[in-house]
């Protein structure tokens, strides 16, 4: 196992997307220690700006001690092993990650897990905006992967989802699931307005309460219960909407009964 | 760098007829010259290497409104291929849309010293000529296009073809363009209102004209004007399945208008207009029919329009299209209708292996440039960025110059797209003479280009020298190691000096020239009250605000030509 503390607080970006298992592998500590990082427009090696320690246990692959909300791009591309981050992660970590695991004991910044086809990331806190969306124009979305939130998500988070299973536990921003054509997402508490629009596929599970829901769906059924991947199934009842009908979509958005008195008025359309 | 001589290169010159043969090549004063002062000249000892004329593309979209749209539109496209800055060069960002300091460096590092915008709108005349200033190293012309502009319209209309080539003289002066392009003739004017034209024989809405006689008239008017370039023009029905048909009617309605054998009109990107089939579900290649006629007439030349696979941007006036386009793939996109002149289209596409119509195109692209016979009638291009970008260049040189690379490529391609391609019965495999003619010689001569594309004395000091050694290599084998070759020229040298070597720019101090074409008409065009009536009436630039003025071209190279009208 490698371990990574930084050496001060860094005030610029670092661009670190040496910090990958797959990297390290088959690396001496002084070939680590020499890896190429940014800070700012200045080229350094890895060494100048973290503590690097060896010790010999196998799992996990990286720890990574402190704040690491400057440093962008940990973890991208990993195809195999697992880091851990024992504070706050910065941007666009585990971004195009096809493998292995990242575990985050703080918050995420926005863009981790964007373009992600496999593999796992935990975060322990909450996550940014464009949580497994693509960059800014672009249409690549996640094909696979896990992604599970203990706190809350930003924004558009989920954008052109293709696949994989997204769960927050906490509370979500506008625009989640835009333009997403299969896969799912769960939220279990309250989740802001215009979920789901230009989805054609995929499902969204809304647990707690919604703000708003987007005209162009139109109710299906009411279902007492409803399945978020293979290992977990939310009891319900949900009513069913199907859209966006503005895209032709026909993908399925689950809004919990309960907890969303406001949208009664849709049962008459039953 | 006063004076260069090239050593012991094996020099490929199809113009002049040399075929690897084993001489010098001398530079001065940024021309090529019988030979210069070897104590005092920079010697650059080119033994093992082939030695060729800079490259000439003759369509490539660089420059513009609609390119820069595309820019805009893309930002992901940009932020997966950042260039840095160096001490010599700019940075910018690529990769199907580079910024204009890009393109120059990247073209300049393949040899290519010529570089011709695809098209553009001559109301956004002026934007395109700041942004070719901006493109370094590399010498540059623009197609205004004039086949759906009104006074072209309602001059042909009338069967007043003298008054119309007086109108498009005015037009070549004030926009400061190379030659005539004409994209989907009526289609672009119908677009306006939302409809397209669907033959050559389709009447275009409010101008009582038809696709057919706006060819047949601007041949005639380019032919009055003396234009260097023949029109250079995209078919009607581009893009869409069995449009063969269509490019075979327009290519046989303008058979007669070669009187000396000479060709009469280029048409572009060709394997966009070669499509068979009755839909997209039984789309099929028509190279055979295609080639078959340009093998038999002389009167047409081709560039390809190759696809590549990759992620790419599409971009044309032809409105139309790009609405299909839209419809097939639902990416974002952008419209445009240009005022009495032209309309466009921009949307991002991905061309993939594992789709049968891609795989098909790709296919077409080759099978067209494999079976005409005559390398001076069919230019490689990539219709850049249609096709793929212009990067991607090197990769369709191996594939004409070799069946075991074509082969490779083939074999991931759609299953569907393997059964229906001819390319596995076509063995011919062009040899070094006949890509320096696709790339360079053939190109600069339809372009009517006297000076380019040669290494004669008198031309121009733009040379081109590659890590090939076709005494030891056999290209169609060792297509990898060609390839990289023409990724990355091992000398550039442009106007004679050396601008780029082994793959890095060297030199930012040759902005480059911009060709233009001055018409001389007997009569001037009648600029009326009328005229300036219709440019405040219909146009939101002023007739006097029109033209690009002089100071506008940083570096003007003006070629005067007598008009017969």
């Amino acid at each position: 196992m490698i371990t990574l503390t930084p050496l001060r607080n860094f005030d610029v970006p670092v661009h670190a997307s040496c910090i990958n298992p797959d990297e390290f592998k088959s690396k001496t500590l002084k070939e680590i220690a020499e890896l190429p990082v940014t800070e700012g427009n200045r080229n350094l090696t890895l060494s100048d700006l973290f503590k690097i320690e060896q010790d010999k246990t196998e799992t996990p692959s990286i720890t990574l001690n402190g704040d690491f909300k400057k440093v962008k791009r940990v973890g991208q591309g990993m195809k195999t092993g697992e880091i851990i981050i024992n504070g706050n992660a910065g941007m666009h970590t585990g971004e195009r990650m096809a493998g292995g695991k990242i575990v985050i004991n703080g918050n995420a910044d926005s863009w981790t897990g964007s373009e992600m086809k496999a593999g796992t990331i935990e975060i322990h806190g909450d996550a940014g905006d464009y949580l497994a969306s693509p960059y800014r124009g672009s249409g690549t979305g996640v094909k696979g992967g896990y992604i599970i939130v203990d706190g809350s998500v930003g924004n558009e988070v989920g954008c052109y989802l293709k696949g994989g299973v997204i769960k927050i536990k906490g509370n979500a921003g506008i625009f989640l699931g835009y333009h997403m054509t299969d896969g799912a997402i769960y939220v279990e508490k309250q989740c802001s307005s215009r979920t789901g629009a230009a989805m054609t596929g995929g499902k969204i599970i809304l647990a707690g309460t919604v703000t708003e829901l987007m005209p162009s769906f139109t109710i299906d059924s009411i279902k007492p219960k409803v399945k978020v991947d293979a290992t977990q199934s939310v009891a319900g009842p949900f009513y069913v909407f199907l859209g966006d009908l503005a895209d032709h979509g026909t993908g399925k958005l689950f809004v919990s009964k309960t907890n969303n008195p406001q949208l009664a008025f849709y049962e008459k359309y039953l | 760098m006063a004076e260069i001589l090239v050593k012991n290169g094996f020099v490929v010159d199809p113009t002049n007829k040399i075929d690897g043969e084993k001489m010098d090549i001398a530079i001065k004063d940024g021309k090529i010259v019988k030979k210069v002062n070897e104590r005092k000249a920079k010697i650059i000892d080119a033994s093992g290497l082939t030695v060729m004329a800079g490259g000439v593309d003759i369509h490539s979209h660089i420059a513009g409104a609609e390119v820069n749209m595309g820019r805009l539109i893309r930002p992901e496209d940009h932020y997966k291929d950042a260039v840095r800055k160096t001490k010599l060069t700019r940075s910018g960002t690529g990769y199907s849309i580079p910024s204009t300091f890009v393109t120059g460096y990247r073209y300049s590092t393949m040899g290519y010293t010529t570089v011709m915008n695809g098209s553009f709108a001559p109301l956004k005349a002026k934007h395109v000529h700041e942004e070719l200033n901006d493109i370094p190293l590399l010498d540059k012309g623009t197609y205004p296009l004039l086949g759906d502009w009104w006074f072209v319209l309602e001059n042909l209309a009338k069967g007043d073809i003298e008054e119309c080539a007086r109108h498009v003289a005015w037009m070549m002066q004030s926009t400061k363009g190379y030659a005539i392009k004409v994209v989907n003739p009526g289609g672009l004017e119908s677009w306006g209102f939302g409809h397209n034209v669907h033959s050559i024989d389709d009447q275009v809405p409010n101008f009582c004209i038809t696709p057919r006689e706006i060819v047949r008239g601007l041949i005639k008017v380019d032919k009055m004007l003396n234009l260097p370039h023949t029109i250079h023009l995209h078919t009607n029905n581009l893009g869409q399945p069995g449009n063969y048909k269509t490019t075979l009617d327009t290519m046989r309605a303008i058979e007669d208008l070669s009187t000396d054998g000479k060709p009469v009109a280029h048409i572009t990107h060709i394997q966009f207009a070669s499509f068979a089939g009755d839909d997209w579900g039984k789309f099929r290649s028509g190279a055979d029919e295609i080639s078959k006629y340009i093998n038999a007439h002389n009167h047409i030349t081709l560039d390809m329009g190759q696809v590549i696979f990759t992620d790419t941007t599409t971009m044309t006036a032809d409105g139309p299209f790009e609405y299909t386009l839209y419809t097939l793939s639902g990416h974002k996109w952008v419209n445009s209708d240009v005022e009495t002149e032209a309309s466009g289209g921009i949307i991002p596409f991905t061309y993939k292996k594992n789709n049968a119509v891609n795989a098909i195109q790709w296919s077409i692209g080759l099978e067209i440039a494999l079976l005409v016979k005559d390398p001076w009638k069919i230019f490689m291009t990539t219709d850049h960025p249609n096709g793929g970008p212009f990067m991607s260049y090197p990769r369709v040189l191996a594939w004409l110059m070799s069946k075991k690379a074509r082969e490779a490529t083939l074999k991931r391609c759609h299953k569907k797209a393997q059964k229906k391609s001819l390319l596995p019965s076509i063995d011919r495999e062009l040899s070094l003479y006949e890509l320096a003619i696709v790339t360079r010689a053939g190109t600069a001569k339809a372009l009517g280009m006297p000076n380019k594309g040669h290494l004669g004395v008198g031309a121009d000091g733009d040379v081109a020298i590659f890590n090939i050694n076709p005494e030891t290599t056999d290209i169609a084998k060792k297509y990898k190691a060609v390839r990289k070759a023409f990724k990355e020229s091992v000398y550039t040298i442009k106007d004679g000096k050396i601008v780029a070597k082994d793959g890095e720019v060297v030199d930012n101090t040759t902005p480059g020239r911009t060709m233009w074409v001055d018409v001389k008409t007997k009569q001037p065009c009648i600029i009326n009250e009328e005229m300036k009536r219709k440019f405040r009436e219909y146009w939101s630039i002023e007739y006097e605000n029109y033209p690009v003025s002089d100071h506008y071209v940083k570096v003007s190279d003006k070629l005067t030509v007598e008009a017969s009208v």
